[in-house]
């Protein structure tokens, strides 16, 4: 049977780097193909493409029989691929049967809509889902489960061929998930295909037919769901092989003594939503404790939790002997932890201003002095730092958007550290960062532990947290799982571990 | 409303609550009168008021239009005294030529308003201030800074202080035609419903393929066309354009939308609330009146702008609230 | 999701920086314009005319700026100023006012700045605490803040004779009138809160990227209140400015269109309508430069009616620049 989607030797550059390269992707109708990838590994640019928001810069597209140009969401639309985002793309004031309808409302007398008639169009669809809702309400009022099923539904109506879901689980409990499912299946069984793009491996053997697998902007394997397992689909986004041993030293992490005595933050089964459910773990002087765990296992949520940006529903932190719950990140702050944060654009500098400003921001109420800020002791921190972490700026003043990734994310890691905390939180510090400043970054971090502090790392980059961490603290959906201890971790019982989720040996 | 199959009263209390409020508000108040006051009931205060407030209800759905797209039009009242000076240049020609043709010039405005915040980016506020004070200027120099009379001869007075069939005036007339269309435009229609669709999030429609230049550029055209039918009115209806009139009036119609149920940020609204809006806050001002005639109170004129700001202020807390519940309610 | 976190730094070069000095470009060309063609112009008379409506602008533009380096907006400036103007009046013109001259001098000048920080606070808590947009929040007293002021004079225009609250508004040291001395020391004031203190650190960082503000334990609340405060009580100043000026308050007119004018002149002045910039000498430079074109129009024989529709056309003009060159 020919192919529904074909896409071959996919290649995508943004300024010069190339984000895709000999990428490619082939589902048949009715099928369920799964895609995954970690970070960076191409997948949203794929489907980008594939829904005409990006132009490719080479290789080929057929759909349905044709060959494809795509060069709009409109036309991606029309030719019958339907996108259902995270963000899910609806209207919520609006009802669900608007939602389901817009755009191509039913009509009388050539202009008027057809309520009645929409209304029941959208009964009837979302019926074969096994919902029945008051189409009516507003579809804000319906939980986010529902809400994706609308969009689906919205999608089924306008004769998609192909569904592509982006992480459609994130939000759902496992009830939710099975009603999902449901529909997933519903969709096969009418010929309709589903790329389903998850990191939620466990569902992929539930529900999809086949498997592609991308990393670094190339497909790097596709195969049938029922020919693999979860080990092999890790190993291969990883870029590992699952049976060799890697014994080199590829990061600057190692090192630190094996005894720790005191313990400087002990965490009790905290809970702060849906997204972080039960999480435990003890810290001690001296020691790098990492967090490990696949996307969307909650590790932002973890750290979020101890930096007081997301407030605890349960559990209870105990920080240096005392009970801590701190309200807000400045309490955090002033508790002597430090948190950087994943997404350095977003949450880290602050573009217009200078590396001095955002290298002193978290550190401004002690750098007062006669109702100013300190400016000769400021610029004299500042100098430090820059020596000290290697910044690659022109000048103190120089506007930070004009640094490279590497000398952002440094500068970032001194406004950290001119806190003089007790804890650093790292979420992904070295992400997005050329080599060389990846390693110093590491280096700084290790010379930071050896001087007594505490770090919790979080990590996507395996080599980093096995050769770091003292410990690592595996999270699994929300929950810590497991726990192992180095000496003696090694990248396959990390992966090992995360495949199974059980008790790993020591 | 008419976007159901069969309307269902519980529904419709739950869903919009704001306006309820007000078409209760809206009788309690007719009662009262009714009650104190002698001509409070009289067909000579009833068509006055409606005569008057005819102009308020034209802009008020204009806006109304504008606000659903998360937009806002200040430049309503300068547009209005603008046309009603046109319209009143116009006269001798009847009013079949200076009706159109004013209105035409208010959408000229509306056009403007369009181009430069779908176009050139520029946010609504900054574009219709500016609007608002070109349009004044405009108003200035083509009536020479002075009020322009009417042509009596003409048939251009009958609009604003005749009946059509001896019996309603034509203000109210031409506005209960306007409701009613733009009412079936709103919710019937796709460009109406791609208007609360950008409101209610603009990326989404976007997203979904839906024309969303077009639907602002028809927002802000029609609240400048609106803006041209009140000039025509004020200038019928007082017997002379007037070109420094107008000032307030977009608060005016911001506030009536508001208080019908609209949310300011846009999405949610609908046009009989609208309407309902324009006449209770039209309705408290008339109440006021009679009170101060019964010489109990004193309420200056200088109150009206301060209790549109209170209302405004309460509807501002109580959508806050309601939005905020909303946001934890539907997601996780 | 998968941000495309890019390695490659922004520079700065020659034809941006030319950008960013348009503005001195503008009053360079509008000021040899003027002095070529408008009779009258190095006058110490003219001068001194346009520096008293300058400053006014410019002492609420500057309060603007800070407003809007948030990410804000102010549009209850002008409303603010019909307050603060109404009140000083009713204050020293009261049977305590007159009996207590002096007295009555300085609450006359106290109280309605105290009721501009009212306003202020009211702003701010709107924004900062529910969490309601600027242009909402600050409606409420757009709306009704002039019609307060028309309340408590029951709209009548209130002359007075007082030369010592005068003064405020005619006064001159050395020649220079006294509010334009005002507004320089505001300028120097708020010059060093926004780049040397604390507070203005925070003020900008919030406008630049609120969360990493928040993240990095900035008192955002407060820096935003304070903000929305500051603006305030600067406009309640510029009322009570305009009413030294003209001898006369006018509730119905005192800072009419006011905020038009306070958001371009912020706006021609460099500040960036989603924040993270306060060039508060910037803003008097936009104001100096708005006020050039009102008085160019004017000293050529252009109608007070066309200028405004000139004034409209050039603020379009303006902020349109402003968003191309952010692009």
């Amino acid at each position: 049977m020919a192919p529904l989607l074909a896409m071959s030797d996919i290649a995508k550059h943004f300024a010069g780097v190339p984000a895709l390269r000999g990428a490619s992707l082939e589902i048949a109708p009715g099928e369920v193909h799964a895609l995954i990838g970690q970070n960076g590994a191409g997948k949203s640019t794929l489907i980008k493409i594939l829904t005409g928001l990006y132009r490719r810069d080479g290789g080929e597209i057929s759909f349905a029989g044709q060959p494809s140009h795509l060069a709009s969401p409109r036309e991606a639309q029309q030719a019958g691929i339907a996108t259902i985002y995270q963000e899910l793309n609806l209207v919520p004031l609006r009802s669900v049967s608007e939602n389901v309808v817009m755009g191509q409302e039913p009509r009388t007398l050539g202009f008027m809509i057809n309520w009645p008639e929409a209304h029941r169009r959208t009964r009837e669809i979302l019926a074969r889902f096994g919902i029945d809702i008051d189409v009516t309400a507003p579809l804000g009022s319906y939980s986010t489960a529902i809400q994706q099923l609308v969009a689906i539904a919205r999608a089924v109506s306008m004769d998609a061929k192909l569904v592509i879901m982006d992480e459609p689980t994130s939000s759902l409990d496992s009830s939710e998930v099975e009603i999902l499912f449901g529909v997933v299946r519903e969709l096969k069984s009418s010929g309709v295909s589903v790329l389903y793009v998850s990191h939620f491996l466990d569902e992929l053997f539930q529900i999809c037919d086949r498997v592609t697998i991308m990393r670094d902007g190339q497909t790097v394997g596709s195969r049938d769901i029922s020919a693999t397992t979860k080990l092999d689909l890790i190993a291969s986004m990883l870029g590992r092989n699952a049976d060799e041993i890697a014994a080199e030293g590829l990061t600057e992490l190692s090192g630190g003594n094996a005894n720790f005595e005191e313990v400087v933050l002990r965490v009790e089964g905290t809970a702060t939503g849906p997204r972080l459910s039960d999480f435990s773990m003890t810290l001690h002087r001296g020691e790098i404790v990492g967090l490990g765990g696949l996307l969307g296992s909650g590790r932002t949520e973890a750290a979020r939790s101890l930096f007081g940006v997301d407030q605890l529903t349960n559990g209870k932190m105990t920080l240096k002997g005392a009970t801590f719950r701190p309200s807000d990140p400045s309490a955090a702050i002033r508790a002597g932890i430090g948190f950087l944060t994943e997404d350095r654009k977003e949450e880290g500098i602050v573009p217009h201003m200078s590396v001095r400003e955002n290298l002193t921001l978290a550190l401004l109420p002690a750098l007062r002095r006669n109702g100013q800020v300190d400016r000769e002791a400021e610029r004299k921190l500042v100098a430090d730092f820059i020596r000290k972490l290697g910044i690659k700026t022109a000048h103190m003043d120089q506007p930070i958007r004009e640094l490279s990734g590497g000398n952002q994310q440094k500068v970032l890691l001194a406004r950290w550290l001119a806190t003089k905390p007790d804890i650093l939180i790292l979420d992904e510090p070295t992400r997005g960062v050329d080599v060389g400043a990846k390693r110093e970054i590491q280096s700084i971090i290790r010379t930071f532990v050896d001087e007594g502090h505490a770090v919790i790392l979080i990590s996507s980059e395996f080599e980093e947290l096995v050769e770091g961490a003292n410990r690592i603290v595996v999270m699994h959906e929300g929950r810590a799982v497991s726990e192992l201890t180095n000496p003696g971790i090694t990248e396959n019982a990390l992966v090992r571990a995360l495949a199974h989720h059980e008790e790993a040996g020591r | 409303m008419l976007d159901q199959s069969a309307f269902d009263l519980r529904k419709y209390i739950s869903r919009n609550p704001q306006s309820v409020a007000v078409w209760v508000a809206l009788v309690v108040l007719i009662l009262f009168g009714l009650l104190r006051y002698d001509n409070f009931g009289s067909a000579y205060n009833i068509t006055s008021f409606l005569n008057y407030n005819a102009m308020f209800i034209a802009i008020s759905v204009g806006m109304c239009f504008v606000i659903l797209t998360g937009g806002i039009d200040l430049s309503v009242g300068s547009v209005a005294a603008f046309t009603s000076v046109i319209a009143a240049y116009l006269s001798p020609y009847g009013i079949e030529v200076a009706m159109p043709l004013a209105i035409l010039s208010g959408i000229g405005f509306g056009l403007f308003n369009g181009l430069c915040i779908v176009y050139l980016r520029i946010p609504p506020f900054i574009t219709t201030l500016a609007t608002m004070l070109g349009a004044k200027g405009g108003s200035l120099v083509i009536s020479g800074a002075q009020t322009i009379a009417v042509d009596w001869g003409s048939n251009f007075t009958q609009l604003g202080m005749e009946k059509a069939f001896d019996l309603v005036p034509w203000s109210i007339v031409i506005v209960a035609i306007l409701v009613v269309g733009l009412w079936i435009v709103l919710e019937m229609t796709s460009l109406g419903r791609t208007i609360l669709a950008v409101g209610g999030g603009e990326d989404a429609s976007v997203m979904m393929g839906l024309k969303v230049n077009r639907a602002k550029m028809f927002a802000y055209a029609l609240s400048g066309g609106c803006a041209g039918l009140a000039g025509v009115f004020l200038a019928s209806g007082f017997g002379a354009g007037q070109p420094l009139e107008g000032i307030g009036w977009e608060l005016s119609a911001i506030a009536s939308v508001v208080v019908g149920g609209t949310l300011l940020t846009g999405g949610l609204g609908s046009i009989p609330a609208t309407v309902a809006g324009a006449l209770l806050l039209g309705l408290v001002f008339n109440i006021l009146n009679f009170e101060n005639g019964k010489g109990w109170i004193s309420f200056s004129a200088y109150w009206q702008m301060v209790i549109r700001g209170a209302f405004l202020f309460a509807v501002i807390l109580f959508q806050t609230r309601v939005m905020n519940q909303q946001t934890k309610a539907g997601h996780a | 999701m998968t941000s495309l976190i890019s390695d490659e730094p922004v520079r700065a070069d020659l034809s941006t920086r030319l950008k960013n000095n348009g503005g001195l470009v503008a009053l360079a060309v509008i000021l040899i314009f003027n002095i070529l063609v408008t009779p009258n112009f190095l006058q110490a008379q003219t001068l001194a005319v346009n520096i008293s409506q300058v400053a006014t602008i410019a002492i609420v533009a500057m309060g603007m700026t800070l407003v809007i380096a948030t990410g804000g907006i102010d549009l209850s400036v002008g409303a603010v100023m019909a307050l603060s103007g109404a009140l000083a009046p009713l204050i020293f013109q009261s049977d305590f006012g007159t009996a207590y001259p002096v007295l009555g001098i300085v609450a006359s000048l106290f109280l309605p700045l105290i009721a501009a920080l009212a306003c202020g606070l009211f702003n701010g808590t709107i924004v900062a605490v529910l969490k309601v947009q600027p242009i909402i929040a600050t409606l409420i007293l757009f709306i009704s803040g002039r019609g307060i002021a028309q309340v408590l004079t029951n709209g009548n225009l209130q002359t007075y004779s007082n030369p010592d609250f005068s003064y405020l508004g005619t006064g001159k040291i050395l020649g220079f009138p006294f509010q334009g001395w005002l507004a320089l020391a505001i300028a120097i004031f708020l010059f060093w809160l926004v780049n040397r203190t604390i507070f203005g650190r925070y003020l900008l960082a919030i406008g630049g990227n609120e969360r990493a503000a928040k993240l990095s334990g900035g008192p955002v609340r407060k820096v935003k209140i304070g903000a929305y405060v500051i603006c305030s009580i600067l406009s309640g100043l510029a009322g009570l400015i305009v009413v030294a000026i003209n001898s006369a308050s006018d509730a119905a007119r005192n800072g009419n269109l006011m905020e038009l004018d306070a958001i371009a002149a912020a706006v021609v002045g460099g500040a960036l309508l989603q924040g993270g910039k306060a060039p508060i000498f910037g803003a008097i430079l936009g104001a100096v430069i708005i006020q050039l074109v009102k008085y160019t129009l004017l000293a050529n024989g252009v109608e007070d009616e066309v200028a405004l529709i000139a004034k409209a056309a050039i603020i379009l003009a303006a902020v349109y620049i402003q968003q191309a060159r952010k692009e």
